[in-house]
């Protein structure tokens, strides 16, 4: 890959005294379509060929339909959970001195670090019936393993570190004279939580719910031990997925993953425009 | 709390006026909250998994390990992270080379394009393989009669794992890279270093603390992926196994202190990790900076 031809007043790139542009770009360009632009492609040109009848007709089935919605619906609590004890987390960690800080803190990336299927069998056995935790809830009437219940928990675990690691640094930039500003002001400490520390946090606050939100819809290896995994009632998106894959149904799982990926990106758009709302608001 | 490198680190933690912190109260309660909260979500997972792996005593535990079929899957597990860290790792560096160094049209998508796995669920990303290489896929046919095998097999798992763990290295090395400038490099070459040498000699040693927590990351997500390599595998006892797929085949057959302890070796492979990981924020922090927040 060499420079583009010149038009007047055009450059594919800025001249440069350091080498290996040719090679690099190449090389990650030939390797991102193979791995990556290949594949995917492969499945929007599948669920096209399918024709809008029949990817219609998956789309509507009931048992997709529930899929979705559960997988939607779950991740949006989660990520809800997450934003309330991700910012608390946080700001405990940014702004509090305790013993073992530095511990808490490099244990909110433990959900990055743990392969999904352990953390899987590692929460239902916490939270079944006879677990540790699940036999304090079962006298009080809650069940968690094996409901819907369950698989919000799962997504509270994956999404926890999306959450804080957006709305840490942020916080720690806060200026403190900000606050002392507005305290000489007259400001309570409530308003100038309310009025002056959460405007500035609040796209940092979106990123991290949007993050946790596309994560906990695509999760599978956390969720499928503690669901259940009951058709309609506790059946996540992509286990529906491997379902069809297993019967040899190519048609709705990669339907089901188009609709997946269209409503993800429909998503991010959305969360990208309240950004750049709240920037415009608050910024 | 009369810790002197607190002190220094706040001076006027003491004397802070009420207005710009909680009052004692409602610290201890938001305190309480965060505790709580990562103790139940973070802490007692991670310690159910080894006091289950270690219920019925530690013979069945290393019974338990030293399994045919539990060594064949972490044979495999390592042989996969083997090949798809390494490749990674070539990507990454390429890539962040291609676009801290220059600047050229189109590089914020593809910035974009290179982060693109980590919005595919893991499940579509096992997916898109299947419909490329399956039987009934776009290249199922010729595949088959040249005799190639991907799906079900090694070349599979390896690809799927690619795929999921195709952004780690390039994230870290991008930020931190364009950060650093082109300003070394420019120094090394005008001495008359070719551009290899400016490369290995002047680059690498800038961003090696940076490379490093990329390949950790890495690492950890080849080692414990799950759904995409689910998909691919066709889960083939002793052959096509690897490690968290063997914990699911284990845990499904009722075998608790089996699962536990291979999910006791991976869960060791994240303290580590973390270990590491805080290790290098801590020392390198600022040779990190462009990284955190991850």
């Amino acid at each position: 890959m060499t420079t583009a031809p010149a038009k007047a007043g055009w450059r594919f790139r800025q001249p440069s005294v350091i080498p290996g542009f040719g090679l690099t770009l190449g090389f990650s360009l030939a390797y991102l379509t193979l791995i990556i632009l290949i594949p995917l492609s492969g499945l929007v040109w599948r669920s096209a060929a399918l024709g809008w009848a029949d990817f219609w007709a998956i789309a509507v089935d009931r048992r997709t339909l529930n899929a979705l919605k559960i997988s939607f619906g779950t991740a949006f609590l989660a990520a809800v959970v997450n934003v309330v004890f991700g910012t608390i987390v946080a700001w405990v960690l940014v702004r509090y001195r305790f013993p073992g800080r530095r511990i808490a803190d490099a244990m909110v990336d433990l959900p990055f670090a743990l392969p999904t299927a352990v953390a899987g069998i590692a929460l239902t056995t916490l939270y079944a019936p006879n677990g540790w935790i699940g036999h304090l809830l079962t006298p009080l009437g809650i069940k968690v393993a094996y409901t819907p219940l369950g698989i919000v928990v799962a997504l509270v675990f994956i999404g926890l570190p999306f959450v804080v690691r957006t709305v840490q640094p942020i916080m720690e930039e806060i200026d403190k004279e900000v606050e002392e500003a507005a305290a000489t002001l007259g400001a309570s400490r409530f308003q100038i939580i309310t009025r002056v520390l959460f405007p500035g946090l609040a796209p940092a606050i979106i990123t991290g719910f949007s993050l946790a939100f596309a994560r906990g819809v695509g999760e599978y290896g956390s969720v499928i031990f503690i669901a259940g995994n009951l058709p309609f009632k506790s059946e996540i998106a992509p286990l529906l997925i491997v379902i069809r894959l297993e019967e040899y149904n190519y048609e709705a799982a990669t339907a089901i993953a188009a609709i997946m990926l269209a409503l993800s990106f429909l998503m991010l758009l959305v969360v990208n425009l309240v950004q750049t709302w709240s920037r415009k608001r608050y910024g | 709390m009369a810790d002197p490198e607190i002190k220094s680190y706040e001076p006027h933690h003491e004397s802070q006026s009420a207005a710009v912190t909680e009052s004692r109260p409602v610290k201890a309660v938001l305190m309480a909250i965060a505790f709580a909260f990562l103790a139940v979500f973070l802490l007692l997972p991670l310690i159910v998994v080894f006091h289950e792996a270690l219920a019925k005593g530690v013979g069945a535990y290393t019974e338990a390990l030293s399994s045919p079929d539990t060594r064949s899957a972490i044979r495999l597990t390592l042989l996969v992270a083997a090949i798809s860290v390494p490749l990674n790792v070539i990507f990454g560096i390429s890539a962040a080379w291609a676009i801290a160094k220059f600047e050229f049209k189109g590089k914020a998508f593809l910035t974009t394009l290179i982060d693109l796995p980590f919005s595919v669920s893991p499940v579509i990303s096992g997916l898109v393989y299947v419909l490329l290489f399956g039987a009934q896929g776009l290249l199922g046919a010729w595949l088959k009669a040249h005799g190639i095998v991907i799906l079900f097999a090694v070349p599979g798992i390896v690809l799927a794992t690619i795929f999921v763990t195709f952004p780690f290295v390039a994230r870290e090395l991008i930020p931190l890279m364009q950060e650093q400038g082109n300003g070394d490099e420019e120094a090394a070459l005008s001495l008359g270093a070719s551009g290899w040498q400016a490369f290995w000699y002047v680059t690498l040693p800038n961003v090696k603390w940076g490379l490093l927590y990329g390949v950790l990351l890495c690492n950890a997500r080849a080692m414990g992926e799950f759904g995409a390599v689910s998909v691919v595998s066709g889960h083939i006892r002793g052959l096509t196994n690897t490690m968290p797929l063997h914990v699911e085949i284990l845990y499904n057959e009722y075998n608790a202190v089996g699962a536990f302890a291979v999910a006791s070796l991976l869960a060791g492979l994240a303290l580590v990790t973390l270990v590491l990981k805080t290790l290098l924020e801590m020392r390198y922090g600022a040779e990190l900076a462009a990284t955190r927040g991850h």
